[in-house]
């Protein structure tokens, strides 16, 4: 099945990943605990939501989309959360809503989140496909179209250049 | 010469009202006025990072973008996190930060002095009308002083420091006035425990909250930064209070210099997404539940649930304000046999003076442990945690699943009065019988 709402030609069609569904209230805490929080990313990454869902770190695979409720990585600052979850390869975050700094965590770290209401729609494991660049996407499993809001300009801008850093070693990089 | 006042006159219209919020991000925007809801980018008039989000995170990314700080006396590094260090990588963490403090040439550099947020305005570093940013998620705490001020974190922080900006949605302002007065033995804390369930967690949905009404105007300064600081749980992005004579005192002691701050206040009539009207008289001591502080409820709500631990600590409840409290509660007291209380003052300098005033002794008399001058337990990111099914009554701010320590411990928030008073009874209990004014 193909999703109608990629426009762009085939060859870079958007890439399906299972959903995973978390629920409600995921916090930083849960998302990278500060037992581990001492150490390099990738022993974040192997804790990651072990008090809520051991299995998760394990199992997650590369492209793979959370699929979550109200208030995803409300909490801290610690963008260990976000970074966890990208190192992990999580493909995308759909959320209800999210902790502020969360979200602007993951945008800055190019790991898209969006603001996203169709959670109805999906059932854990599904096939999702969604284009940050528009929020359109598609649950392949179940041939239900999918709408995320759609990102402000300039941080779709960012995100395509793969997070904060990588803009601005570009902006950096055009003033000299 | 052609004040804004004619241009006003000629109109025909006076200037649109407009918040503290929007007053503050406008001057930093370099323009007249914002809209909420409006993107902008903002000039950052200080950045503040502690040891666990700060040196050794950003560190890589500004030598990726070969780059120093934009301007060392714009920063402030103030070790809480993990200090004192306790093992090869703790260690390790302080060895980074310090070298790297010395390598930018930063000269507000703390350590261990005591909790970032507490550190911060008690060295006079921050002053009404200034935008911060905070590399710590309680960096609201800066609101109580009219400042916005708010939490990143480091990749956003890497790219304040690299450019000295960074953007804004304007927010929206969420008016809280509470009007009347407290009644003793309930303070700030029992506050924001209420506004956390009548709003929800994120009920503020990332828009600034401002905190009004003649029961905030009383309080005392320490006791308006833990309005500011809680303003997190409600999941706004900065909390404010309107600099006035409180505030100048308070500028004055920590030896910053007092600007005119006139300009810093909410016009009437200015945009308000909310406005709750709250009244402080008939406000009870309040405790959360497990694993939210949106569960807060009064304390006479709760059975005599046993409590293992007692905390005072964090930038939340651990300022001298709040040792203050317990000490009125534990003088001559001692805890009960089965409750162990633990006590982090959230500044050396506030430790020092409640040890000159004999708030501490009062502490120690009645058998509290002493802990660092630090994050502590309520980070749960050093030696001290939570173990297995221990249950907790804590002075923090957040009680989130597993935040403290164990999973399967869980934790109830409360003021320092109904933490000191519970560790005496050995259960949850109300604090204000163990106050003279409610014993006569």
């Amino acid at each position: 099945m193909t999703n109608p709402n990629d426009s762009r030609p085939p060859g870079v069609r958007l890439r399906a990943g299972r959903a995973w569904l978390l629920g409600d209230d995921i916090d930083t805490d849960l998302l990278a605990p500060g037992k581990w929080m001492k150490h390099p990313i990738e022993i974040v990454a192997a804790h990651c939501l072990e008090d809520v869902f051991p299995e998760f770190a394990k199992q997650v695979r590369p492209g793979d989309i959370v699929v979550a409720g109200e208030r995803f990585g409300i909490g801290s600052s610690r963008e260990q959360a976000a970074e966890a979850l990208r190192f992990l390869g999580v493909q995308a975050v759909l959320a209800a809503s999210y902790g502020g700094i969360f979200f602007r965590n993951a945008l800055n770290l190019g790991l898209p989140a969006l603001t996203f209401n169709q959670q109805a729609d999906i059932q854990d494991g599904d096939l999702i496909t969604i284009d940050p660049a528009t929020g359109a996407g598609f649950n392949e499993s179940r041939g239900i179209t999918l709408q995320a809001d759609p990102l402000p300009d300039f941080l779709i801008d960012m995100l395509k250049d793969g997070g904060l850093i990588p803009h601005l070693e570009q902006r950096f990089a055009n003033q000299h | 010469m052609n004040s804004p006042m004619t241009n006003c006159i000629a109109t025909g219209s006076g200037p649109r009202p407009t918040t503290l919020t929007q007053k503050i991000i406008a001057r930093a925007a370099g323009r007249h006025s914002v809209s909420p809801g409006e993107i902008v980018m903002v000039k950052v008039d200080l950045a503040m990072m502690h040891d666990s989000g700060g040196p050794r995170r950003v560190k890589p990314l500004l030598e990726r973008l070969n780059t120093r700080v934009w301007d060392p006396d714009r920063v402030v590094v103030i070790t809480d996190h993990y200090v004192p260090a306790y093992d090869t990588e703790t260690q390790q963490i302080q060895t980074l930060t310090h070298k790297w403090v010395k390598e930018q040439g930063i000269n507000a550099f703390y350590d261990q002095q005591g909790i970032c947020h507490v550190v911060l305005p008690e060295r006079g570093h921050l002053h009404p009308g200034m935008l911060v940013v905070g590399g710590d998620s309680h960096s609201p705490t800066g609101g109580a002083f009219g400042a916005y001020m708010f939490g990143i974190g480091a990749t956003e922080m890497a790219g304040v420091l690299a450019t000295g900006e960074t953007w804004l949605q304007v927010p929206e302002t969420l008016l809280i006035e509470w009007q009347g007065a407290l009644t003793p033995g309930v303070s700030a804390k029992d506050m924001m425990l209420y506004v956390c369930a009548k709003l929800g967690m994120n009920g503020a949905a990332y828009q600034a909250v401002q905190y009004a009404g003649e029961a905030v105007r009383a309080l005392s300064m320490q006791e308006r930064m833990t309005l500011a600081n809680m303003t997190a749980e409600l999941g706004g992005q900065a909390g404010l209070i309107e600099p006035a004579a409180t505030t100048a005192a308070w500028l004055k002691s920590a030896g910053a210099d007092i600007d005119d701050f006139s300009a810093w206040h909410t016009d009437p009539g200015a945009p308000l997404m909310g406005h709750h009207r709250l009244n402080a008289n008939d406000l009870t001591p309040q405790v959360a539940a497990p694993h939210s502080p949106a569960n807060a409820a009064p304390v006479g709500d709760y059975g005599p649930e046993s409590i293992d631990v007692a905390y005072i600590g964090a930038c939340t409840g651990a300022k001298l304000a709040d040792l203050r409290m317990a000490a009125r509660i534990l003088k001559g007291q001692r805890i009960a046999s089965n409750t162990q209380l633990l006590i982090a003052p959230a500044s050396v300098q506030d430790q020092q003076q409640a040890a000159a005033e004999g708030t501490l002794g009062a502490l120690l008399e009645a058998e509290a442990r002493l802990l660092s001058n630090s994050c502590g337990i309520c980070a749960g990111y050093g030696a001290d945690r939570l173990p297995e099914d221990a249950v907790c009554i804590s002075s923090t701010a957040r009680n989130f699943r597993g935040r403290m320590g164990a999973a399967s411990s869980r934790v109830f928030l409360a003021s320092p009065y109904t933490v000191a008073a519970s560790a005496i009874a050995g259960h949850i209990t109300d604090p204000r019988p163990y106050l003279p004014e409610y014993r006569d």
